[in-house]
């Protein structure tokens, strides 16, 4: 191998800066969908690689249900203030005013409401007509056929069946008004890419996915962190704090932890590598059925 | 990987950053339903450990469910992803699968095979090194084999595995698999291929994908994994003249001007000198702008930021190139053109063309023949259906740089957007600039537009008249041309039926014909607008693209679309040629708005409801109109 020939890191961060810039080129109002997970982090670092010096020409989103990590929130609102972006939180406020929790209306009517409604009200009221995302191919089997440019019709519906041929990186940007498309620079990042990156470029992360004692209690097998005093105990339950860290973050009561000692970027790292549980198994919404995402997909659901 | 579990983190580290220094290796495989592809992919992920155990559980439960291999573990349930084609049993898209080794990344492009899918295989092809056409042992070389191999060749695909499978079932034999590859040798000898390594495997019971296995002990070569690490598809971008196309122009305040974009080929180092390819400007390279710092140099693939030493004009776009190798620069080129839509290629249509960073609109002006991607033999066509391929020169609104497409499969390959659904309807490579473009000079005149169009006291116009057949387009375009004469106004009247009695003779009711109708009429009105003459053109003209080609022939507001909306029922009551009831008859095909379509227009400058008036006062509205917007002055 030459010296010279790009590493497979740098190949995928070239792919993936050349993604965001066409977007920014191309669409007339784009905005950057952000998590506060790790994907996020990296797509987050890859766009401000991709404008430097300039700044990343559109503000970052981010649909918060109210049942985040409170860490997330911190860790989010931080993070926009120290790289000095514009960022937008928005909230069904009618499901918060409706009482809708993960407790009371289930995982699935819970995130449907609260997540994918309020994702689709957000770009709607906003105008946004490309929305990065940070999803990855390697996440979950429906994925893997998924474009890079994600067509979504007026009502923000994907359908399998009409999308785009994408060929080279020729990304056909076109959109009628009300369309839009969801954008995926990390399409081609794997878990353990996106991993590597982060320790190799020194990328900051929540905290929580580094092991540390957590209060805890232990559902069907599952452990879900009691962040804080709105999670409520079933009979004879009591938190326990137990050395834990979390390999996604999303909701707290819908997000499991693992039970781990890895408490640095390359301990994380060798766990990973040597885990038999793959990523997504740590949310809950997956395990309704085997093609539940792409069921979740079509309505709307990154 | 369980070593990892005994590493400590200093070793742990020096792994990884070994791991970091992974190159990238992207290829497809092809084959079809029954060849074994989706089992071959499923085995390579399988085999090196990519699986988890929540996947592993979730396939020997779906195995029993949906699986075809009795109680083994069936793979191809790990790739065939979404719910409708694991009902179908058949992979319907492109679907992208990842796994690594220690020494390099793969990026594998999973196509489905069938005939109508040579759109997927392209897409997959277009960013791949290299190819792995999977053969069924038993059957040998099929037509699909050639046809995967046909375009493989034509995505610029190198480097190729001839995967014989399920060597298993014929008993493990050399003869076999000999034959097999003898024969692939003589037909793909054409097909330009750098490397073509052959290898016998089994991908249900895994010999020679990762491991060797015992069964197949007369075969010397690579394993399929062996070869995949290092198999040598060097960058050859590297070494060809640099070209970068710019993507957007960085300007975060007056004393930064910067270039963005993705080295297609080549090398660059401040100091350098570049050329705007298009417009020839030259400049040196004053810094290669990164977020980790400027650069001492840069290389393809890398995506960056480039300050110029002088202030030159650049945008979206353009490409920057070395001086001394430029790419060419032209309106016009041949192309290799996929079609991928259900509507059919329509030479004379306006489409949209993004080349690089660049998109301009343009049409296909000819097709000089298109290929029969099983025997490879040229057939003349009118049209390119869905999956066909062909030979097209392509005419653009203006120049761009580009490359052959066998030079730079990056500044050299281009898509085909639909202007109305924005659909991506084709991929193309670039085979030759046409020298036409650069030979064929505007001649320049003295006499100009304006000046013709002064004396006689008059704004050129085209006046579009668009409707059904019976609608009354003639009638009031008749109406409008007597009322102008009499003000003493240059007119003439290119009539559609009238037209076609001479300029346009050789021409059928084709959807293909109907747009070379249009064009033809189009630029002879072009003409006569710039004669200074307000042109009358009485048209059925059903489809919106043919009428936007004609208007953005002329200068924006010289074209007046005039709607002549009489609905069907009124137009077929009328029928003043007969043509309606021969058509229900069935003795006129095509007919516009009995089964041919008819595309009402959106923004028409003038819309006639003609059941409101009669052709009297709907011309005189249209004069009022042109007095109005100082068309006639």
């Amino acid at each position: 191998m030459s010296a010279n020939r790009l590493t497979h890191l740098k190949r995928l961060e070239a792919e993936s800066i050349h993604i965001i810039r066409e977007v920014a080129a191309e669409f007339k109002n784009p905005v950057m969908l952000y998590s506060i997970g790790k994907d996020s982090s990296v797509m987050l670092h890859l766009a401000m690689k991709a404008f430097h010096p300039s700044k990343p020409p559109f503000p970052l989103l981010h649909v918060d249900t109210t049942w985040k990590f409170r860490e997330m929130v911190r860790f989010r609102d931080e993070t926009a203030k120290r790289l000095g972006l514009d960022l937008i939180v928005h909230t069904n406020k009618e499901g918060v005013a409706q009482g809708i929790t993960p407790f009371t209306h289930g995982s699935s009517a819970y995130t449907g409401i609260m997540k994918t409604d309020a994702l689709k009200a957000a770009l709607t009221q906003y105008g946004f007509d490309a929305a990065f995302g940070g999803a990855r191919r390697d996440e979950e089997k429906s994925r893997a056929k998924e474009r890079i440019f994600s067509f979504r019709t007026q009502t923000h519906a994907w359908d399998p069946k009409n999308q785009r041929p994408e060929l080279w990186k020729l990304y056909n940007a076109r959109v009628k008004p009300g369309e839009s498309i969801r954008v995926f620079p990390l399409s081609n990042w794997t878990e353990l890419d996106i991993w590597q990156y982060i320790l190799l470029e020194n990328i900051p992360i929540v905290p929580l996915y580094f092991a540390a004692e957590r209060p805890v209690v232990n559902r069907d097998g599952m452990l879900i962190m009691v962040d804080d005093d709105r999670l409520p105990l079933n009979p004879g339950e009591t938190p326990e704090n137990r050395l834990i860290r979390f390999r996604t973050l999303g909701c707290y009561p819908l997000t499991g932890a693992m039970e781990s000692d890895a408490a640095t970027l390359p301990e994380i790292v060798r766990e990973m590598l040597i885990a038999r549980t793959s990523e997504r198994s740590g949310r809950l919404i997956d395990h309704d059925e085997a093609a539940s995402m792409e069921k979740k997909k079509r309505e709307g659901y990154f | 990987m369980s070593a990892l579990e005994t590493l400590d983190v200093e070793a742990f580290t020096d792994y990884l950053a070994r791991h970091e220094r992974k190159s990238l290796l992207r290829f497809l495989t092809c084959g079809s339903v029954d060849d074994g592809k989706s089992t071959l992919i499923g085995r390579l992920l399988y085999d090196t450990k990519l699986l988890f155990e929540d996947q592993l559980k979730s396939l020997e439960r779906d195995s029993r469910k949906h699986g075809t291999v009795g109680e083994d573990i069936d793979f191809a349930l790990l790739v065939d992803g979404l719910e409708a084609e694991r009902e179908q049993g058949i992979t319907i898209d492109v679907a992208y699968r990842f796994f690594a080794t220690d020494v390099r990344k793969f990026i594998v492009a999973d196509t489905p095979g069938h005939e109508q899918y040579t759109r997927n295989m392209a897409t997959g092809a277009s960013n791949s090194d290299l190819a792995v056409i999977l053969v069924d042992a038993r059957h040998g070389i099929l037509t699909q084999t050639r046809r995967h191999s046909f375009i493989v060749s034509l995505l610029g695909i190198r480097h190729v595995v001839l995967a014989v499978n399920k060597i298993d079932l014929v008993g493990y034999s050399k003869d076999v698999f000999d034959r097999i590859v003898e024969e692939y040798r003589q037909f793909a000898a054409d097909f330009g291929f750098k490397t073509l390594q052959p290898i016998p495997l089994s991908a249900r019971f895994g010999d020679n994908v990762l491991d060797r296995g015992p069964n197949i002990s007369w075969y010397s070569g690579p394993t399929l994994v062996e070869h995949l690490e290092t198999v040598n598809v060097e960058d050859e971008n590297l070494d060809k003249p640099f070209r970068m196309p710019v993507q957007w122009v960085n300007r975060p305040n007056l004393d930064f001007r910067g270039f963005s974009g993705t080295i297609a080929s080549g090398r660059i180092r401040p100091g350098d000198p570049v050329v705007v390819a298009k417009s020839g400007r030259a400049s040196t390279v004053k810094a290669i702008v990164t977020y980790d710092g400027d650069k001492p140099e840069a290389q393809a693939g890398e995506a960056l930021t480039l300050t110029l030493a002088d202030e030159v004009d650049v945008s979206r776009g353009d490409v920057l190139t070395t001086p001394d190798q430029r790419p060419e620069v032209s309106d016009q080129f041949a192309a290799n053109l996929i079609w991928m839509a259900d509507e059919p290629l329509l030479p004379g249509r306006s489409y949209l063309f993004k080349l690089g960073t660049k998109t301009v609109s343009g049409q296909v002006t000819e097709i000089k023949h298109k290929t029969d991607v099983n025997t490879f033999s040229k057939l003349a066509a009118k049209t390119l259906a869905l999956n066909e391929v062909g030979v097209v020169n392509v005419a653009l609104s203006e120049p761009i740089a580009f490359d052959a497409y066998t030079q730079n499969r990056d500044t050299g390959a281009f898509i085909v957007i639909d202007r109305l659904s924005n659909l991506t309807v084709g991929a193309g490579m670039v085979e030759f600039g046409l020298r036409r473009a650069t030979n064929i000079h505007w001649q320049a005149l003295d006499v100009s537009k304006e000046s013709r169009a002064a004396l006689k006291g008059q704004k050129p116009a085209v006046l579009w008249f668009t409707g059904l057949s019976g609608a009354g387009k003639s009638t009031i375009a008749n109406l409008v041309e007597k009322k102008l004469h009499s003000l003493g106004r240059h007119t003439y009247t290119l009539d559609g039926d009238n037209i076609r009695h001479g300029l346009n003779k050789d021409l059928g009711f084709t959807d293909a014909d109907r747009v070379e109708n249009i064009r033809r009429v189009a630029e002879t009105a072009r003409l006569f607008v710039d004669a200074g003459l307000i042109v009358l053109v009485s048209f059925i003209s059903p489809f919106r693209s043919e009428r936007r080609l004609a208007r953005e022939l002329v200068e924006p507001g010289e074209f007046l679309e005039i709607f002549v909306d009489t609905p069907l029922e009124v137009a077929e009551t009328r029928d003043p040629k007969g043509l309606y009831k021969k058509a229900r008859q069935g003795q006129i095909k095509n007919f516009t708005g009995i089964d041919s379509p008819y595309e009402a227009p959106e923004n028409a400058e003038i819309r006639l409801d003609t059941t409101s008036g009669t052709a009297e006062e709907l011309a005189e509205r249209i004069v009022s109109y042109l007095v109005a917007n100082d068309f006639v002055i």
